[in-house]
């Protein structure tokens, strides 16, 4: 839409026009501000947590395991150099214990959510897929953190009924 | 030519030479989330009249949702 509307400028006589061609949705997943009726604290962004663990493809599973648990996690993501998510580490690859690489233990194409995306709906998604964490991923595949069901549930529970 | 471009480039063109953001979205879309500082004008309507506001010595930057 915005290609058409560029060109229907320059047609009536504007001389310099931009088409910002990945538009607000790209935008808000990258957890910019975004004005209007939908205020962002409903949104997915303002409840991500970026401490999560990560890791890389080559590590080993046994330094991670040791890692992600002193870490108080019980879940890591495997990203690229440039950070876009590959896999995950769930708990029971976790507590497996193999010596292996984490590539040989990973899940592949772990589900993912957009910072913009309402929280209400993730937490609806979670709950369908029986998932307790979400990674939430920029436009680019690039983790940005987690969402955690339990954080999720409290929020939309305070809004709701005003009590923690 | 409308030149295509990204969120960086967005951010450099309305900071250094006060690019006009316009999102030519319906106007419920619009009062649902839109970038800050943007104008609303969807593209069923844009035309001379409706498109009269914008400063025409300064940049224009059209967007809608995604690249759809």
């Amino acid at each position: 839409m915005s290609p058409r509307a560029a060109w229907r400028l320059e047609s009536i006589g504007f001389g310099r026009v931009y088409d910002y061609v990945n538009g607000k949705a790209d935008w808000g997943s990258f957890g910019l501000p975004l004005e209007g009726r939908r205020p962002s604290s409903t949104r997915v962004g303002a409840h991500v947590r970026t401490d999560v663990p990560a890791c890389r493809p080559a590590d080993r599973m046994p330094d991670m395991c040791e890692r992600v648990h002193a870490a108080g996690w019980d879940t890591c993501f495997v990203t690229n150099e440039q950070g876009v998510v590959l896999g995950r580490l769930g708990r029971a690859a976790l507590a497996a214990g193999d010596d292996v690489a984490v590539d040989e233990a990973m899940t592949l194409g772990p589900s993912t959510v957009r910072p913009s995306q309402e929280l209400d709906a993730a937490l609806e998604r979670m709950h369908k897929q029986n998932l307790t964490t979400l990674a939430v991923t920029r436009s680019d595949g690039v983790l940005v953190g987690v969402l955690r069901r339990d954080d999720a549930e409290r929020v939309l529970r305070t809004s709701t009924t005003g009590t923690p | 030519m409308p030149t295509p471009i990204d969120r960086d480039e967005l951010q450099r063109l309305v900071r250094e030479e006060h690019a006009q953001l316009v999102e030519v979205l319906p106007p419920d879309e619009y009062d649902d989330e839109h970038l800050p500082g943007a104008t609303n004008v969807p593209l069923k309507t844009l035309d001379r009249e409706t498109t009269q506001p914008l400063d025409r010595n300064r940049p224009v930057i059209v967007y809608c949702y995604d690249t759809q």
